[in-house]
Parts: structure tokens; sequence; C-alpha cells
């Protein structure tokens, strides 16, 4: 969910829009800021499946430290979605375990 | 590109500890490069939107990311090098690697300030990998960096000064707090901290402890039980909550792989929140020419971590060749502060643990 409205930080300053392409569907977001907010405000919570027990996982600390919230993006795999700014025309993907490279598909 | 920079004093990490060493060490005349990977300076004051306490010199009564933008502007206008999207990836002798935008190459320095800050603790219980837990500073990133509430509705665990601020912080923008869970007997936050969200009519369970958390596919649901002295669940006091989100408030450890990696001496210190470089009065680790500065010399608070950066940007100048009397009066002076700061009830212990570490650092000196 969006905060349009904050009493310390006022209304959300507007931003371009860009589009980002999630799991092959199309979600909008605010140019520069990254990906994981993008998710969130669509109400995307489980950002990956882990490698053996394919247990869901999404954000935790936020400032790219812990990569829980890896996914794969422009087909690259494990990128910490937190710290990643959207581009438009990005194309994300929830990603299963460690991910491929595209050479490995 | 293989580039090789070089500098006159480098700084790792562009928060509060950071920035005031940059400042701190240009004012003598010293080069000075700050390198930061994230995306802008200011580190975690970027998402502090309450007004801060203490004296002028520590910006009380201003909100921390004022103090961020502040900070950065005087860097700016000073002739300090501010790097963002740059990642110090590792050190070597007195010098960098680094990665930015892509490219790799090395910064070399006549000294160092590591300033790398603290990363937030993880509670190990059932379900605690579920996607809507996280870490309080995380949803305080989110919520105020980023203007995106992560869940509606939230427990917090910690009544530490972290656990209370982020609540209110949720209550503000938007979000319903449902309680607070404290294993500690006792607040450990400020009470006018814990006043706030109590008069908003958030009640903080002191002795109590999260079970588990459920949910398929992601958080639905929050056990917590109450402790007995012992620190074990009391069998039926077990209390369910239907919550999207848990946030963790449970410390903070220092940010330490460069001091490591660069051969520092380090000792545990509990209070400091874990592994910390050893380093003198004047902030300088065991490497010669290496100093520490902020959380990752122990985490404090802001203001410490303002202080204990001009400190060690003097230090480092000083090591570089700028040094002069007015320079050591300058040191003497931040130390004072430091000491004042590291007073009163919730001040003193942080002192004895810091006093602890230079003690360590004098230990090692005489036996050199």
């Amino acid at each position: 969910m969006r905060i349009e409205e904050h009493p310390i930080l006022g209304s959300l300053p507007k931003a371009q829009t860009v589009w980002i392409e999630v799991d092959g569907k199309r979600i909008p977001a605010r140019a520069g800021e990254p990906i994981a907010a993008a998710l969130l405000a669509a109400g995307i919570r489980v950002f990956r499946t882990t490698h053996r027990r394919g247990e869901p996982r999404g954000l935790f600390c936020g400032v790219g430290r812990c990569t829980d919230c890896v996914m794969t993006v422009d087909g690259v795999p494990n990128v910490r979605t937190c710290v990643t700014p959207v581009r438009d025309g990005m194309k994300i993907e929830t990603q299963r375990g460690l991910g491929r490279w595209p050479e490995q598909k | 590109m293989a580039g090789a920079e070089v500098t006159d004093i480098a700084v790792v990490g562009g928060g509060p500890a950071g920035l005031s060493a940059a400042l701190a060490a240009r004012q003598t005349g010293a080069e000075v490069v700050v390198v930061d990977e994230n995306s802008a300076p200011g580190g975690q004051l970027r998402k502090q939107i309450h007004k801060f306490f203490g004296s002028k010199e520590h910006h009380a009564g201003q909100r921390g990311f004022r103090i961020a933008e502040e900070l950065a502007a005087a860097c700016r206008d000073r002739g300090v090098e501010l790097w963002t999207d740059a990642l110090a990836y590792g050190i070597f002798d007195h010098t960098l690697g680094i990665v930015r935008r892509g490219t790799a190459f090395t910064l070399t320095a006549r000294a160092i300030v590591l300033a790398t800050g603290a990363s937030e603790n993880a509670l190990a219980f059932p379900g605690w990998t579920l996607p809507g837990v996280m870490g309080a500073g995380a949803a305080q990133t989110f919520i105020n960096l980023h203007r995106v509430l992560p869940g509606r509705r939230v427990l917090m665990v910690g009544a530490g000064n972290v656990g209370l601020i982020v609540s209110y912080q949720l209550l503000q923008a938007g979000a319903e707090v449902l309680g607070v869970v404290e294993a500690a007997p006792r607040i450990g936050g400020y009470a006018v901290h814990a006043a706030k969200i109590r008069r908003a009519g958030v009640p903080i369970w002191t002795r109590h402890t999260v079970l588990r958390a459920d949910g398929r596919g992601q958080l639905e649901e929050v056990t917590i039980a109450a402790l007995d002295e012992n620190g074990r669940p009391i069998p039926g006091s077990e209390r369910a909550f239907a919550v999207d989100m848990l946030c963790l408030a449970v410390g903070l450890t220092p940010l330490t792989e460069l001091a490591w990696q660069a051969g520092c001496r380090f000792e545990y210190s509990a209070l400091l929140g874990g592994h910390v470089p050893l380093h003198s009065e004047d902030m300088e680790t065991t490497v010669p020419g290496l100093f520490v500065a902020g959380d990752v010399a122990g985490v404090e608070e802001a203001s410490t971590a303002l202080e204990e950066g001009r400190l060690a940007g003097l230090a480092a100048a000083a090591y570089a060749g700028h040094g002069s009397p007015a320079l050591e009066k300058e040191k003497a002076a931040a130390r004072e502060r430091l000491l004042a700061l590291r007073s009163g009830p919730f001040g003193s212990g942080r002192r004895h643990a810091y006093e602890e570490i230079v003690r360590g650092w004098l230990r090692w000196s005489g036996a050199r």
C-alpha cells in the first residue's frame, strides 16, 4: 500500500510512472524506487522460493544485507530487489532456488 | 577499466559517523573521499523522521533525514568527494577495492576511516522466515523512505528505542499496531517513546515472547506467550493474533567485515552489539592508519556516531600529515563531548563498555 498522505512527510511527491513486468504481469512503479517497493505496493510479498524446501521468502532487512529478497531481473538471478532501482520495461521473475543464468536455460 | 585512485583520507560509509569524519578531516585541508554503497548519502539517518534529543551541536530538535541532508550539503560545499553507489568490497593495507556502477577499481589512502555502521539482528522461531516477518529497520526504510507499507496489521518484537520509535512511525504511516512484545521485565527504550505509543492505545507486553509465526505462503498469524522468572513460556498464556506483518527490533550488530579483513584485533562486548575492533582514544584500530567510528566501533546512537566520526576524522588527518596544535584541542573537545553523551542512567553502561575496548587497545599497544 502506498502511503499517499503522511503527518510528517506530507503528500507523496509526484514521480514519473514506469512499468515493470512481474512474472508476465505489468505493474506500475515510481521511477527510481527499489523493485521491492513497487512489488509491495502492488501487494506482492513472495519474491522467491528456497533451493531445497521451496519455502517462500520476501523482504527481510531492506538494506541489501540479508539477500532474502533476491529475484531474477532481466534474466540475471540473485538480484537484491530492496536496493535495485526499477527501470521501465524491466522483467522480473519470482526466483526458484538459486535461479538460472541465461546460458543455463 | 582497472583504475587506481589516490587520496589523503578515505571514509567507508556515508552515515552520520562517516560524513562527520569526512567534514572534520576536510577542514584540515586534507583531500577526502567518502565511499558509500547506497544511492544517496546519510546512512540510516535518511529514514529517521523523528526529532533528535540532546544538545544543539548534536542537532537536537531536528529530524534525522534533515540532518543527513545538511551533512551531505556541507560535505559538497567544502569539497569532500561523495561516491555513492560505490561498494567497498575489500581492504588491502591502505587500499580499498571498490565496485561502482559495474566498474572495479582501487582507492589508496594515507589513512582510512571505517564507518560501516551496523545491521539488524534476527530472531529465530518457527515461521520466522515467512514473508511478512522483517526487521523493524526494514519496515522503517520502506514506510519513511520509499513510502510503502509492507503490511497493515503489525506486531512489534522489542521495546528498545528502535521498536518503540518504529511502532509509532508505523501508526503515522497508517498501519494498525496491535502491540509490542518484550522478553525483558522492563521497557528498554526511553520513557518518552514508550509513552507516545501507549497514548495511541498500543499495549507493551514485557516478559513476553513470540512462540511462532504461521501462514500459508506468507504471514497470517503470530502466537505470543508470557515468560516465567526463568524466561520460559508459561503454558496456557498463549495468545494468537491475525497479522500480516511482524517486525523484529532485537538489536544491532556492528558491520565489521572490512575491519576483520584488515587484521584488526577485536574484543567481544555484549553491550556494544558484538565483536568490536579494539581502538585507541583517537579511534585508531590496531592497524596503524586505520580508524573506526560510529556503530562499527560499538553500537550506540547517532549523536555518539557524529562525535566519534569527528574524532576519527581529525585523528586520521593528523596521521596523514595534517596535524596541528589546534587539531589536538579539537580532538580533546570531541572526547569531552563523548564523555558527556555516555553519562547518566542510559549512558554510563556504554561508557564502561567503551572504556573496556580502549583498555584492550592499550594492553595491545603496551605489549607491542
